[in-house]
């Protein structure tokens, strides 16, 4: 089965990523992560994404164009990055999650893909 | 005639029979489908053929036909392809001329409580899946409408085929973890059970329902201690239940209850099943539960609960589990071992939003208070206490107590 998993990071994690002295291990630990998963040759896609603060959101009402600055949710949590990956089924894909160094302090969000056949 | 015995057949062997189809294609609701049609079938032919000699066999065949039949058919939808996939994978697996096939139903008991699904639902799919009871008869138990359980059934079935859940034994490691809310899925059956109305039967049925859950869980994790916890306290509830109402229905508490109507067979199984645990020397909130209710049900032998032991027992489950219930058990056996005031204390240390709408802590206080004659407090309590009690027994008996207070 193919699953996205979504890492939500809080803002203080946003801000680790540029301006803090614990940026190194920041970006350490995601790197580990990142060359752990992809060495398991179970990664079908992925990206780590800029901050909310640089998101967009589209809507379109009534035919008009809605752009608004930020992202949809103005959650204490926000996606951050995301894989594919295709694993035997849900517990392959959490344990993969609990390993994401976003766990312990924003959270992961497991779904499976809508694979078209 | 034959109705009954192809009845009976199916029944026992329903769960075993979900639980092989439904792990081999990871959907329980295509499974109980491919079931129903076979049982159909059965239901059909077998009064007329006679009972094959193997009915499971015969059951799981038809099953499994159908099951591919219904997906070649649907070859659109990509879960039912997916499970085909799986079904025609495994085509040779399942050897229908084997003498034993195997019993995967600890691997549905886990998936049923997996984490991933909501909990409130885990009972309710474990009683229907496993024990094949339908949505209407849990609806029934839990005092929700059938429509509303027949739709969180689905919902949740969908979500294990959908999300993927696998149906593998959770590794050593996650053992601990995973097993606590089968554990509890099956304590909270049985409770719904055991807290109906004397006249509510189904109700009744589902603790029966609930220690035979529980039978299936030590049949096949024998050396898990609180799997054994877990029946040797369900059997002690049911050794006291013919104790529990008086014969005009009233409402009877466990310190005046007549031990020699308790059953003494079920005790006595009660006892070994936690002496079976106890050996294993791993102890937990299960066993301590049913180690409680062991020396309550030790008055029978010496007229008197063991009230120092009940309450350094209670002391040892509120460390490690400090639920509502057990603080409220607590407070209650500190009464009985060191004097009222020591209860009142630990009830006192309880959170007051917490205990706002919980039936058990206003009977409890209402109790102490009334017996520190602290007249006015007990009455308010009485009154919260009757306000929140649903069973009609319990009412009157609290209604009782509270009358003789004003006399």
């Amino acid at each position: 089965m193919q699953y996205a998993l979504l890492f939500y990071e809080n803002s203080q994690q946003f801000t680790t990523r540029e301006h803090d002295p614990e940026t190194i291990a920041y970006w350490g630990a995601w790197k580990a992560y990142v060359e752990d998963i992809s060495a398991s040759g179970i990664v079908r896609g992925g990206e780590g994404l800029l901050g909310p603060d640089t998101a967009t959101s589209l809507r379109i009402r009534d035919g008009q164009h809605q752009v608004q600055d930020g992202p949809f949710a103005d959650a204490k949590e926000q996606l951050g990055g995301f894989f594919i990956i295709e694993v035997d089924d849900l517990d392959a894909a959490i344990a993969w999650a609990a390993k994401a160094p976003c766990a312990p302090y924003g959270g992961v969000e497991i779904r499976p893909t809508l694979t078209t056949m | 005639m034959a109705g009954g015995r192809v009845e009976q057949a199916v029944r026992e062997s329903y769960g075993r029979l979900v639980a092989i189809l439904s792990a081999r294609g990871r959907d329980i609701g295509a499974a109980e489908d491919a079931l129903a049609d076979a049982i159909l079938a059965a239901l059909e032919q077998w009064p007329d053929r006679g009972i094959p000699d193997r009915p499971e066999a015969w059951l799981l065949a038809v099953a499994r036909r159908r099951w591919i039949d219904r997906a070649r058919r649907a070859t659109t939808d990509e879960a039912l392809s997916r499970s085909l996939a799986l079904l025609t994978d495994i085509a040779g697996e399942i050897d229908l001329a084997a003498p034993n096939f195997p019993d995967e139903r600890l691997k549905l008991l886990f998936v049923c409580a997996h984490p991933a699904i909501d909990p409130s639902i885990h009972a309710a799919l474990m009683l229907q899946s496993v024990l094949g009871l339908n949505a209407a008869r849990i609806a029934a138990a839990f005092v929700v409408s059938p429509d509303a359980m027949g739709r969180r059934l689905t919902r949740a079935k969908i979500k294990i085929r959908d999300a993927g859940i696998g149906f593998e034994l959770p590794d050593r490691r996650e053992l601990a973890g995973r097993l606590e809310p089968v554990l509890d899925a099956i304590y909270a059956a049985y409770g719904h059970g055991w807290d109906s109305p004397a006249d509510d039967s189904q109700r009744h049925d589902l603790a029966a329902e609930a220690v035979w859950l529980g039978r299936t869980l030590v049949e096949l994790m024998p050396q898990e201690p609180e799997a054994l916890g877990l029946l040797a306290l369900m059997l002690h509830l049911e050794a006291r239940s013919p104790a529990r109402r008086g014969t005009d229905g009233a409402y009877v508490p466990l310190s005046e209850q007549d031990p020699s109507l308790w059953s003494h067979a079920r005790l006595a199984e009660a006892e070994a099943t936690l002496a079976r645990a106890g050996a294993l020397g791993r102890p937990g909130r299960y066993q301590l539960e049913a180690a409680i209710q062991s020396a309550h049900a030790g008055r029978r032998l010496t007229g008197e609960p063991d009230r120092s032991t009940i309450a350094g027992l209670y002391d040892r489950l509120h460390r490690t589990s400090p639920r509502l219930g057990v603080a409220v058990g607590r407070a209650a056996a500190m009464a009985e071992a060191h004097g009222v005031e020591a209860g009142l204390r630990c009830l006192a240390e309880l959170d007051s939003g917490r205990v706002e709408a919980y039936q058990p802590f206003w009977a409890v206080r209402a109790d102490l208070l009334a017996r520190a004659n602290a007249r006015g407090g007990a009455i308010e309590a009485y009154d919260r206490a009757i306000a929140l009690a649903t069973d009609a027994a319990v009412r009157s008996y609290l209604t009782e107590r509270r009358a003789r207070l004003l006399s």
